[in-house]
């Protein structure tokens, strides 16, 4: 397969960036889209040119670390995969790919197609975890969870905190993400004790880092690679409307 | 902002709770204009009822203009502060491949309804004012003092042909603000569970009900002049 692509360039933070075209032929449609821009990339050691930055790192899905903006999408066209897992058998023949860094105040570019993420990092810190030390693995049984609960706490926790919600969301808002990593925690009982600071804490460090307001159109949900659900940020609004009364 | 709405939920909920309340209220005045299709004198009493009643005037018409005042302040002030989250925009950019169109342009069926309401305030509420409180007369009667001027009064500004089709426009524009909006405002408010589908069809109802019914009767009078 032939592909023109139209790939964001931009040398530093704060260099200015462009759209570059380039052409890749002879690709595979079982390649991957990260495999497709190493066969450019290795075209272009060749040319001695400057190779395309891009971030990846396990390529299966789980790490978080791929991102691109491709054709419009956040990873890309196909729903509940990570950039890595998008195979160019998604796109046509000859098709022009449109192929841009996450964007987003909160996301400052680092070079062509890498963005720092970090801003998830901070709201993590302020909360994201249980203090206390929970010890090793007791019983199964001595704290019982139902099934249900169990399995929703499990959703929520899938979150690999690729950024994709917020590069999807016309606001840049980041509430999927902290949503969901609020409702790991709500979930479950060991959760509950740190609760009330936790989401009061992780919003508030949200909102610094610079996100936008969330207007619901649910774009994050569609374009999340784990399929995180907008139930998480209706909890988040519960959790925090509760602890905000709670002071 | 600061204070009790510096965080971005907290602007989130006040934005529902008013929404939520602008909603209740259409839902009384497009009560009281569908008398208007069925009887004038029910129309005429219930009207003279609202515009008289001193709680309805000096504690719920003064909530109202708050409430409006204030839903459209945080609606753009909103709309900029998520506009500035993302300052370098994408070249390419499929929005209609994940939200519905009226989910993203709440601002711009805002804006129609808003335009909409100057034209409302200008058609009614400040002859309205204008009469009670400036000329002092409360009485509700025509200038000849036979019978209440309401209805007349309704009746012919839509004999305007323009009027009418401006004001079929914005409610078209109001419908696709409550389709998002409506089910939207739960959401907000942390609702989101084996309830929800049912109530997003609820939502919907109202918000296609409720606009039409208006312009049904801007319609209605149109043709019956
Ligand atoms: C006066 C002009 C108006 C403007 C400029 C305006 C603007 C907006 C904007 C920008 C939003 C989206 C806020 C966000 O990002 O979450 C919004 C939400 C909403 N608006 Fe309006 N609006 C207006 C009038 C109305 C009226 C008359 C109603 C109802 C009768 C209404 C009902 C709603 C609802 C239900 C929401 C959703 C609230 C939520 O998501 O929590 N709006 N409005
Ligand atoms: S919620 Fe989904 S899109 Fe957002 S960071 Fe987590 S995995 Fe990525």
């Amino acid at each position: 397969m032939d592909f023109t692509l139209k790939i964001w360039r931009q040398d530093s933070a704060n260099a200015q960036g462009s759209m570059k075209d380039y052409k890749v032929t002879d690709i595979s449609s079982d390649t991957s889209f990260l495999e497709m821009l190493d066969v450019l990339n290795q075209q272009l050691i060749e040319k001695g040119e400057d190779v395309i930055a891009f971030d990846n790192d396990c390529r299966e899905g789980v790490c978080g670390m791929c991102s691109l903006y491709i054709n419009g999408e956040a990873h890309g066209p196909k729903k509940l995969v990570t950039t890595c897992q998008l195979y160019m058998r998604s796109f046509k023949d000859g098709q022009t790919i449109y192929i841009e860094p996450f964007r987003a105040d909160a996301f400052p570019i680092v070079k062509d197609l890498v963005v720092d993420r970090s801003a998830f990092e901070r709201i993590q810190q302020a909360g994201g975890y249980n203090s206390f030390d929970t010890g090793s693995a007791e019983d199964a049984n001595n704290i019982l969870i139902d099934k249900e609960t169990a399995a929703a706490a499990f959703d929520s926790a899938e979150c690999i905190g690729c950024g994709a919600c917020v590069a999807t969301c016309k606001n840049s808002s980041a509430m999927l993400f902290v949503s969901a990593k609020v409702s790991q925690f709500a979930l479950l009982p060991q959760g509950r004790i740190e609760a009330t600071s936790r989401v009061l804490n992780m919003v508030k460090q949200m909102d610094e880092e610079g996100f936008g307001n969330c207007t619901n159109t649910g774009a994050c949900e569609v374009e999340c690679p784990k399929g995180i659900s907008l139930e998480n940020i209706a909890r988040m609004n519960r959790e925090y409307l509760a602890a905000s009364l709670k002071g | 902002m600061s204070g009790i709405l510096s965080s971005s939920l907290a602007r989130k909920y006040a934005m529902a709770l008013s929404a939520f309340f602008l909603i209740f209220f259409l839902l009384i005045h497009v009560s009281v204009n569908l008398l208007s299709v069925f009887s004038e004198d029910a129309f005429n009493t219930a009207s003279h009822f609202m515009g008289t009643n001193p709680l309805i005037q000096f504690i719920m018409q003064p909530i109202l203009i708050f409430g409006v005042v204030f839903h459209f302040v945080m609606g753009f002030v909103l709309e900029l502060k998520n506009k500035s989250a993302r300052s370098v925009k994408y070249v390419k950019n499929n929005g209609a491949a994940n939200a519905t169109w009226m989910s993203r342009n709440m601002i711009y069926s805002g804006l129609a309804i808003l335009a909409f309401i100057v034209l409302h305030f200008i058609d009614f509420w400040i002859p309205e004012i204008n009469t009670k409180y400036i000329h002092g007369d409360t009485s509700g009667l025509l200038q000849n003092g036979e019978g209440l001027r309401y209805f007349e009064e309704l009746h012919l500004k839509f004999s305007n042909p323009l009027r009418v089709g401006a004001y079929v426009l914005a409610f078209v524009f109001l419908a696709l603000h409550l389709l998002h909006g409506f089910q939207s405002a739960f959401q907000s408010m942390g609702m989101n569970n084996k309830y929800t589908k049912s109530f997003k069809k609820w939502t919907k109802g109202y918000a296609i009900i409720v606009p039409l019914l208006f312009i049904i009767i801007a319609l209605f009078h149109f043709f019956n002049q």
